[in-house]
């Protein structure tokens, strides 16, 4: 019994530190904000209708134009620097034939124009999401996002970040392909 | 000129003090509705600034947290209840935005833990006290006399006896054991005391006793 008092706070110590070790180095459940679940995955995507940030941008666009195929939806800004990083990656999934959709995040129409002139426009249709309004209600929580919606316009997948091509290999395109397939 | 040095210091620490905290909901946000208002920042308090982790959307200067402060209050424009709002915004956020998680399968060790770590120190601490305690009533009081300190006593005790014969006047016998081993005092070296009769003190009982008995 004296024995039990002495070793049982140590086991406890001992388990506790295990547990905080085995939470820090778990990389998926790891507290890095951009792993935070989207309780929105799995759930038909709320509804958003954007207009077209300029004339001559093609877009405009509402959860409605979704539905039937599987698409990309990638939130980017002007101003953020990995969207550009990932705009490279953005392009060849759109030049590889899959539907990317994007919104553009509290951002004026004049800089989008000028960005999209200078780093190309892979996106199938833009909508201007200048007061983030939108952004909230797919629970957004940072530029660039990017969802997968599939065909009955469910979000099949979210990534917080920019897409590296690790990302892609390892996480977009496999759940494209789980997403049209299904 | 000498009050230059006071009057900067005293600047300075004007400035750090910073007065009165500084509001992160502008004036712009709040609604005319005093009640309304009051209801969205009560809801405010309760919410993750998702980009912060730590602070409000009420205490967040984040265009997100400012972003959400407005959705908070267009809902409860709209007509939406306080739960109604917050259910709003845990459907797109999910639980991470509540500053005081629900009580749920998987927060159970976070809201159980703490109260069972105090229940486990709680019986430890009366364990250990209780051992202590044991340990230190066991610690009180004379130690009691080993088979051969028993021995000892009695000889010795038979030995005082055998120098001074009873008499009437003479302590009797059953008073110098029992003086002895409630350790008034040491048990006296036969070698040293006896012989060295002088050096004992008046109030010395027995060694007195037996140095007039010598005497006479």
């Amino acid at each position: 019994m004296r024995r039990l008092v002495v070793i049982l706070p140590v086991l406890l110590f001992a388990a506790l530190l295990g547990i905080m070790a085995a939470l820090l180095t778990d990389g998926e459940r790891n507290n890095d904000p951009s792993r935070l679940p989207s309780p929105l995955v799995g759930k038909t995507a709320p509804v958003i209708s954007l207009p077209a940030i300029a004339e001559n941008i093609p877009g405009g666009f509402s959860t409605e134009d979704l539905k039937g195929h599987v698409t990309i939806v990638n939130v980017f800004a002007s101003w953020c620097i990995p969207c550009l990083a990932e705009h490279p990656l953005i392009t060849k999934l759109a030049a590889d034939g899959a539907r990317v959709y994007g919104i553009n995040h509290r951002d004026t129409a004049a800089d989008a124009t000028t960005w999209l002139r200078r780093h190309g426009n892979p996106y199938e249709a833009i909508g201007a999401d200048t007061d983030a309004r939108a952004s909230l209600e797919w629970g957004v929580t940072g530029v660039p996002e990017t969802f997968i919606i599939d065909a009955n316009g469910k979000i099949a997948y979210k990534h917080a970040g920019p897409i590296t091509p690790e990302v892609l290999e390892g996480k977009i395109l496999p759940k494209l392909r789980e997403a049209e397939g299904g | 000129m000498k009050q230059i040095p006071a009057i900067l210091a005293l600047t300075i620490l004007v400035v750090m003090a910073g007065g009165p905290p500084a509001l992160a909901v502008e004036p712009d946000e709040v609604l005319a509705n005093p009640v309304l208002e009051g209801r969205a920042r009560a809801i405010s308090t309760e919410l993750r600034c998702v980009v912060c982790q730590n602070q409000s959307i009420d205490d967040s200067d984040a265009d997100i947290a400012r972003d959400l402060r407005l959705l908070v209050r267009e809902r409860l424009v709209a007509g939406d209840n306080d739960e109604e709002v917050v259910d709003y915004i845990v459907a797109r956020y999910g639980d991470f935005v509540l500053l005081r998680p629900p009580f749920q399968p998987n927060t159970l060790a976070l809201w159980l833990g703490p109260p069972l770590m105090a229940v486990i120190i709680a019986t430890l601490s009366v364990l250990f006290y209780q051992t202590y305690q044991r340990r230190r009533r066991a610690g009180t009081g004379p130690e009691p006399l080993s088979p051969s300190d028993r021995a000892e006593l009695d000889a010795l005790v038979e030995r005082i006896a055998s120098t001074n014969p009873p008499s009437p006047s003479s302590v009797p016998r059953s008073r110098f054991r029992a003086e002895i081993e409630e350790g008034l005092k040491p048990p006296p070296d036969p070698d040293d005391e006896l012989p060295g009769a002088d050096e004992s003190s008046d109030n010395d009982t027995h060694a007195g006793n037996a140095d007039t008995q010598r005497q006479t």
